[in-house]
């Protein structure tokens, strides 16, 4: 399709009165001066996090008993949180990169929030393996080093590819989110009269100039890079869910769980980006940067997404009943019928019977509604993942080996804490740095100069 | 034989299109090594200056048939070599199970390589960034036109382009 053609029948991303002077001045102003909403939403971050702090403190002094863990069930929040936060992640990888490869030029005004919200929730699910290791200080033993033991990492381990795609995915994306950030940090080092700004972000741009050779590499190393993101996405989560698939338990053993993780990854992370854009663009006024269509087309894809979860939930039940396998069939009843059937159904309501809501498109446009729904699917995903953990692993194979399981304050501080972890990073991110990508934006202006009022829209970005 | 460049000139522009017009003219004009500064990439503007492909793509491609092979031959040579444990009654060299690593040290390799290589083909980090005009990051192009005699003949061009700024560097 041209260029033309997709203006013609689509509304401009951007309100044509916007030029690319407003755009600089209009994105970097919560950098010159941010407002009260945000020292009142890092107080709150930072307590949550301080909460977090003292929990995994206890937890390393006294040990992982404070946690109440016991046979059967040795996983419990630590790995809810590790795979929510994992989840979280790709959905800014899926608009960063695979909406770049299918030329959505709408990702233009979310991918760097989108990103940057990647960054940190996998750096807040980077933690969790670490914390649940016990004795942390030994987490360098899961890097394969010539050591005084004379012995290597197992590589036929699931638990040891996932050090290599969590690190690599946290790499990866940090290059990708740095390289956008480039030319950015430029405009703000031009832009800024503060000496010592100058000097910092003078140093973060690597003297960047904008010459067109420059953006010529540039150009093709973005594209590179989303290329690589792309599959690399997938490989996370589908690592991440060969945890439980290679293992041999009832309910985790399945074929289905790779693809099953990476929707289910896909659809918890847009509804995370949907509830931080929401807060973004009312609190530094970037309405019209991140509209009504921007939020209208991530809700279609939550849409998809529950649906995707949906069908897995559907297809684990119907195989559990075709397999004529007492074991796999015990599991699922135990799961939506059991003493953990509370957290079964809160996971199919948020997760698949709330978002039926964006069928609707007043309920797709209506900010408020989306914002609540986001919410809804937020805390359904964290269910989805507590559901499959605990209930496979509290009644397997013998009713002799039976337990119970229930979570204890300093589980639930760690988890408290890593939300305000993430959002702290959050808010930094949202103050010191560009949170919408200028030079993207620019790209998809109708009107650039603001001197020309019917000119059709250049050929741009996608 | 090329006269020796002397300096350069430097049109300032606010509109894209204009920007792209003037280099494509200034190109037809028999103008050599023309550079342009722009706030984002404008598409076209490749063709309009004649520039060459990037050579990123290659650098990536070696690396990441590097960072591939080396993660396969390391799995390989720790599990049959170097200490040959049996896990599982499993062959020493049992390959499926090295593949997930391969793939992630072959994008690991070859991402981290292709930044690398961006800021070496854009000569990055520079200490004393040579920049034309602040506002070529804002909202404003920049066309420049390197100078082999006066300058005059590059001057009226870049005004008569529609350059609301001409100025010799």
């Amino acid at each position: 399709m041209s260029v033309e053609a997709d203006v013609l029948s689509n509304p401009p991303l951007i309100p044509p009165r916007i030029t690319m002077a407003d755009v600089t001045a209009d994105v970097l102003r919560p950098i010159e001066k941010p407002g009260k909403l945000w020292y009142l939403g890092m107080s709150i971050s930072l307590a949550a996090l301080l909460f977090g702090v003292w929990a995994v403190a206890m937890q390393q002094i006294h040990g992982v008993g404070v946690w109440g863990l016991r046979n059967p069930v040795m996983w419990a929040f630590d790995i809810t949180n590790f795979v929510f936060w994992i989840g979280i992640g790709h959905a800014g990888t899926l608009i960063s990169a695979i909406l770049f490869l299918l030329r959505q030029r709408w990702r233009t005004s979310i991918n760097r929030s989108a990103e940057a919200m990647t960054i940190f929730a996998v750096m807040t699910a980077g933690l969790f393996p670490l914390i649940h290791l016990g004795r942390t200080w030994y987490a360098y033993w899961l890097i394969p080093y010539p050591n005084e033991r004379l012995l290597w990492v197992n590589f036929r381990s699931p638990l040891l590819w996932d050090v290599f795609a969590v690190s690599t995915y946290l790499t990866i994306s940090l290059c990708f989110w740095y390289q956008g950030l480039v030319p950015d940090l430029a405009s703000v080092r031009d832009r800024t009269t503060s000496k010592l700004k100058k000097l910092i972000f003078g140093i973060f741009s690597l003297g960047w100039t904008g010459s067109a050779r420059d953006w010529n590499h540039y150009e093709k190393a973005y594209l590179l890079l989303a290329a690589l993101s792309t599959p690399l996405v997938l490989s996370v989560h589908s690592i991440v869910s060969f945890d439980f698939a290679v293992s041999l338990l009832p309910g985790w053993h399945t074929t289905i769980f790779p693809p099953y993780f990476v929707a289910g990854a896909i659809f918890s992370g847009f509804a995370m980006a949907m509830t931080l854009l929401v807060v973004l663009r009312r609190v530094f006024r970037l309405e019209e940067y991140i509209g009504i269509y921007h939020l209208e087309m991530m809700n279609k894809i939550i849409l998809v997404t529950s649906w995707m979860v949906g069908y897995a939930y559907m297809t684990e039940a119907f195989t559990a009943w075709y397999s004529e396998n007492p074991y796999e069939r015990f599991t699922f009843w135990n799961r939506a019928f059991g003493p953990f059937a509370w957290a079964y159904w809160i996971m199919v309501t948020c997760n698949f019977f709330i978002p039926q809501l964006f069928w609707f498109q007043r309920a797709r446009r209506h900010i408020l509604t989306m914002f609540i729904v986001s919410i809804f699917v937020n805390i359904g995903m964290w269910f989805e993942r507590f559901t499959i953990i605990v209930t496979s692993l509290h009644r397997d194979f013998l009713p002799a080996s039976w337990d119970t399981y229930a979570p204890t304050i300093y589980e639930i501080g760690m988890t408290v804490g890593s939300f305000g972890f993430f959002m702290t990073f959050f808010f930094l991110f949202a103050r010191f740095l560009p949170s919408l990508s200028l030079a993207e934006v620019k790209g998809v202006l109708v009107n650039p100069s603001g001197k020309k009022a019917h000119q059709p829209a250049e050929a741009v970005h996608g | 034989m090329a006269k020796a460049v002397t300096g350069a000139v430097v049109g300032i522009f606010d509109d894209p299109q204009t920007l792209l017009k003037a280099g494509k003219a200034a190109r037809e004009r028999g103008f050599k090594n023309l550079d342009a500064y722009m706030p984002y990439f404008v598409h076209g503007i490749n063709e309009a200056l004649g520039l060459k492909r990037s050579w990123v793509p290659w650098a990536t491609l070696l690396a990441g048939v590097t960072g591939g092979s080396l993660g396969f031959l390391f799995q390989a040579w720790t599990s049959a070599v170097d200490w040959p444990l049996n896990v599982g009654g499993k062959p020493f060299v049992s390959w499926p199970a090295f593949i997930p690593i391969t793939f992630e040290t072959t994008v690991l390799f070859a991402g981290v390589t292709t930044l690398l290589a961006l800021f070496a083909a854009c000569r990055l980090p520079q200490r004393n960034p040579k920049i034309l005009d602040s506002r070529v990051t804002d909202d404003h192009f920049a066309l420049v036109v390197p100078i082999t005699g006066t300058g005059a003949e590059e001057e009226r061009f870049l005004k008569d382009a529609g350059a609301l700024d001409v100025k010799k560097v």
